[in-house]
């Protein structure tokens, strides 16, 4: 089999689940296991900007601002009401879907560049507001979050708190990859591929780019429940501008709308700071120069993935 | 409150400073630079290594040293503006808006933290601290510092509106921002203009950069990051593209954040800013002095 061939097989999503699985048997100190949990929760970032930027084309500079909302959803009901954190996700659904309406409302009629600058700006309005209320903690945000738990099943420690995770996010990859090939997703792609075409064929264009945002920001809000569970203490600085571009680097690398390389994108991302630290001080700088060299190179991302129009980009 | 309002003056100068090279830009070639601020960042660097390299330590500086550096940081920030268009933007003009942005959020990026490289992550401080005569005008105390700069910043604007409403390139900038493709068919060497708006843009990034820098004396490698998002705002308020309507905009920004922040608190500032940018964006995306824009122009 040629090499694009072997990867774009369908097995090859099954061969990165089991690879996943298998890791802890090859490494399964803590510092690993938190490391490659953090990695997890990256891929299912990741997976969730690529729907917004990936499948209909429309650049988010602020995706953590998303990531945020679901953390500090979950961690402030969690704390303040006593709740498990499973029961805070209807609420942390819901309210990212609602940041994601807010935001992408009044946005989404826009020219694409004042999206991405709005989005830009919204990222920086939740961090700092974050930092400034009370009941989010202030600059210390919130601690003492509970670990996740099923029923009675406590699921924190590190190997089985990492399991938990990877089996939610490879859930998430796999929605997120089956949204992509229905109605649904061919109206993003159509959408990405001529906006103005898409509008003459029937599509309303304004509420099917809604869709993509609020899913989009579904998914980072979800992320951000693991994040919250994993950390147990969440603060302004982990959403950071910086944190949405290192997502943006994830998708582009991988290949914008093709979630078997967003996956690989995101894991060398995640992974690259810690098999690489002599060279951190360099890392990005280096990502930057990464993101002009693909666009100019191969704007489609590194992962040689079928291109066009209605074939599966799954 | 006349402080307050004359703080904001003062502040939005250096909006409208920067605003003016980003809206040129995207006036031009309608790329949306996220870099432009970065390159504000660099202008502060520059000056900040090149006084220290001349060996000046805290104290009097002479007003004509202080110009030179300025000169000379112009000169760097704006070849470097020239070479961020010749390398990154340039090979992708013609293919989408999506590849554009990405690319434009690289080079940001990239010039970022290549300064962290060669700087360090820590914040320096600049060597100058130039004290000036204050002014008490009706109770407000205009500080020298703050009046020679606006005085500069002034200088440099008129020179922009002379320059792009009086001579053959600024002709040629115009025609270029209105239809590219024409404009080549009658003779306009496109990728030449398209340079020296670059080179033009980023040196007014650089020498406000610098200013900023020897105003309030530390400058760190993060600084152009919101300064860039102000003067896309301050642009969005005067109408893109619209030179006059972006002085406006950076004083009108400068004056909304001073009244804003001496009522709300300094830890809204940029809360208030960004949500000016937003509610602008909603309700009039043209601006206030604007002609609207079509997705495909």
């Amino acid at each position: 089999m040629s090499l694009p061939a072997v990867l774009n097989a369908r097995w090859i999503g099954w061969l990165g689940f089991a690879a996943a699985l298998l890791a802890p048997f090859v490494i399964a100190t803590p510092y690993a296991m938190s490391i490659m949990t953090s990695a997890a929760v990256f891929v299912m970032l990741a997976t969730g900007l690529n729907i917004v930027v990936g499948y209909c084309g429309l650049l988010d500079l602020g995706y953590a601002a998303f990531f945020a909302v679901g953390a500090y959803t979950a961690g402030i009901m969690s704390t303040r009401l006593d709740l498990p954190l499973l029961a805070t996700v209807p609420a942390v659904v819901l309210v990212t879907a609602g940041a994601g309406v807010l935001i992408g409302l009044p946005t989404l009629r826009l020219r694409s560049d004042y999206l991405a600058i709005v989005t830009l700006g919204f990222g920086e309005i939740i961090r700092v507001t974050a930092g400034n209320l009370d009941f989010t903690g202030g600059p210390s945000g919130i601690y003492g979050i509970p670990g996740l738990a099923v029923g009675g099943l406590d699921l924190s420690d590190p190997v089985v708190f990492y399991y938990a995770v990877v089996v939610v996010v490879s859930v998430a990859v796999v929605g997120a990859a089956r949204l992509s090939s229905s109605r649904l997703g061919r109206a993003w792609r159509f959408i990405r591929e001529d906006e103005d075409a898409a509008e003459a064929c029937g599509i309303d264009t304004y509420r099917t780019k809604l869709a993509a945002y609020v899913a989009g920001a579904v998914w980072g809000g979800l992320a951000g429940v693991l994040f919250a569970a994993q950390l147990s203490a969440i603060s302004p600085a982990s959403f950071t501008f910086l944190q949405s571009v290192l997502v943006l680097v994830a998708v582009v690398l991988g290949g914008q709308g093709v979630s078997r390389g967003v996956v690989v994108g995101a894991v060398f991302i995640a992974l690259g700071p810690e098999l690489l630290r002599d060279v951190a001080d360099y890392q990005y700088a280096a990502f930057g120069v990464l993101l002009i060299v693909i666009m100019i190179l191969r704007p489609r991302g590194l992962w040689p993935g079928r291109a066009g129009l209605g074939r599966r980009d799954a | 409150m006349l402080q307050v309002l004359w703080n904001g003056i003062f502040v939005g100068s250096f909006y409208a400073l920067v605003a003016l090279g980003y809206g040129m830009v995207y006036g031009v070639i309608r790329l949306l630079n996220f870099a432009h601020g970065d390159l504000y960042m660099v202008g502060a660097f520059v000056g900040f290594i090149s006084l220290s390299a001349l060996g000046v330590r805290t104290g009097g500086v002479g007003i004509p040293l202080l110009i030179l550096t300025l000169v000379a940081t112009m000169l760097v920030t704006g070849l470097l503006g020239v070479a961020l268009e010749r390398l990154a933007y340039r090979p992708l003009r013609g293919s989408s808006r999506l590849s554009l942005l990405i690319t434009a959020v690289g080079a940001s990026f990239a010039l970022e933290y290549g300064v962290r490289i060669v700087a360090g992550a820590d914040p320096q401080v600049y060597p100058v601290r130039f004290d000036l005569a204050a002014l008490e005008v009706l109770g407000v105390r205009l500080s020298g510092q703050q009046l020679a700069l606006i005085g500069f910043a002034l200088a440099l604007m008129v020179a922009l509106h002379l320059l792009v409403s009086r001579t053959r390139r600024g002709r040629a900038m115009r025609a270029i921002a209105l239809d590219p493709r024409a404009s080549a068919l009658m003779g306009i060497d496109v990728n030449a203009v398209v340079s020296q708006t670059f080179f033009i843009g980023s040196a007014l990034a650089g020498a406000a950069g610098f200013m900023a820098g020897a105003y309030y004396g530390k400058i760190d490698f993060l600084m152009g990051f919101v300064i860039g998002l102000k003067a896309f705002t301050a642009a969005v308020i005067g109408g893109i593209g619209n030179i006059y309507g972006t002085m406006a905009g950076g004083i009108l920004l400068g004056l909304v954040e001073s009244v804003g922040t001496s009522v709300l608190g300094g830890q809204w500032r940029d809360v208030l800013t960004f949500g000016v940018l937003i509610l602008f964006l909603s309700i009039r995306p043209t601006g206030l002095w604007g002609a609207p824009v079509a997705e495909r122009a």
